[in-house]
């Protein structure tokens, strides 16, 4: 288990997801404390979902995707790449190291590189303080009415 | 349209210090089209500022709302109970937005979330291009429809100036001279006449006349 550091990562049910799945089916170990959400593609994650994650305590936050060129919707994973390259700089000005936060990109068929994966972001992860964000303590913005 | 660019994080993060109450007030006009002020930026924003505050020991709550336009009172009159929730109001609208606001909502500070830089229009995906200066007296009828005040460097109405090499404007960033681009186009039209008379000095009385005002149908000319 990994219970000091909590770490969510958002795989693309069209590969990581399946990676994921695949590294299980494959007893490939990888650390149980690492929260898998599946989303359909990594294009669809908006910043405001990330910053939300690490708003509500995450310690670190990773975005898995397809390889170059096999997005299912043909240019997703390119946008999260992007979109996870403006958002690494915006948490350095919030004050967070950007290395909470990486772009990966696999195939369905890696399951033994998506423990490597899991294994290099919690190294560095643990490598880091606990986020001072702090766990629960949370409030989404927005004042009542 | 008008063009806006997102200020630094760093200086709106400073300019809201302080306040423990911010409404994020969105644009759904240019400013989101130019993707710095719509309402999703202003969530995106909002949630920054937020964690920003938070690593730093300090209580920020933050709403968004946006609004049509901004730069329309009826709009702006929208906001009232959000603005009344609010210590202040950190505007994503441009200039004429965040000074509207101002003038509705006397009583609240109202801060620039963006730079208002010019009229443009898109140039190339996600790139703005800068089109009018806003002169009040529009020559584009003699120029083959290129502006001389806005894309020749020097702004003058009797070009070239002689200082264009290879097509680019001798002032520099690669720009085309737009003194050649008129002679272009006006051949390619055959009304090269128009430039046969020299034409008088470019009159900026109607963009310096203080702030300018427009009713329908056009202005006085
Ligand atoms: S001549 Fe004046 S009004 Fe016409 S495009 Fe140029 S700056 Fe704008
Ligand atoms: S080179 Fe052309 S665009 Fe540049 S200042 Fe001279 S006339 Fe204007």
């Amino acid at each position: 288990m990994n219970p000091d550091r909590r770490i969510i990562a958002f795989c693309c049910y069209n590969c990581a997801y399946a990676a994921a799945d695949l590294a299980g089916a494959m007893r490939v170990p990888y650390d149980p404390g690492v929260a898998v959400v599946g989303v359909p593609c990594t294009g669809a994650i908006e910043a405001a979902v990330v910053l939300g994650a690490f708003e509500e305590g995450a310690d670190g936050v990773f975005v898995a995707g397809c390889l170059d060129g096999e997005c299912r919707y043909k240019e997703g994973n390119l946008r999260a790449r992007e979109r996870v390259a403006g958002l690494q700089k915006r948490l350095a000005e919030v004050g967070l190291e950007p290395g909470r936060l990486e772009m990966y990109q696999l195939s369905a068929a890696m399951g033994t590189r998506f423990g490597e994966i899991v294994a290099e972001f919690v190294g560095r992860i643990k490598a880091l303080p606990p986020s001072r964000l702090g766990r629960g303590a949370a409030v989404k913005g927005g004042v009542p009415g | 349209m008008i063009v806006t660019e997102a200020k630094s994080f760093v200086l709106v993060a400073a300019m809201i210090t302080g306040f423990r109450r911010v409404l994020v007030a969105a644009c759904a006009g240019c400013t989101a089209v130019c993707g710095v002020g719509g309402e999703r930026q202003a969530g995106e924003l909002a949630d920054a500022l937020r964690l920003h505050a938070r690593l730093r020991g300090e209580v920020l709550d933050t709403e968004v709302r946006g609004v049509t336009r901004q730069c329309e009172p009826e709009f702006v009159a929208e906001l009232a109970p959000a603005v009344a929730r609010a210590e202040a109001v950190l505007t994503l609208g441009c200039g004429v937005g965040a000074q509207f606001l101002a003038e509705h909502y006397p009583g609240v500070p109202v801060l620039p979330g963006v730079n208002t830089r010019f009229a443009g229009g898109l140039a190339a995906p996600g790139v703005w291009e800068e089109r009018c200066r806003l002169c009040g007296d529009c020559v584009l009828y003699l120029t083959g429809g290129v502006c001389p005040r806005t894309r020749c460097a020097k702004g003058i109405m009797n070009g070239p100036c002689g200082g264009a090499a290879g097509g680019l404007c001798e002032v520099g960033n690669a720009t085309p001279c737009a003194w050649l681009l008129i002679w272009e186009r006006l051949e390619r039209l055959g009304r090269t006449g128009t430039l046969d008379e020299i034409g008088p000095p470019p009159d900026w009385s109607g963009a310096q006349a203080g702030p300018r005002r427009s009713g329908k149908g056009g202005g006085v000319e």
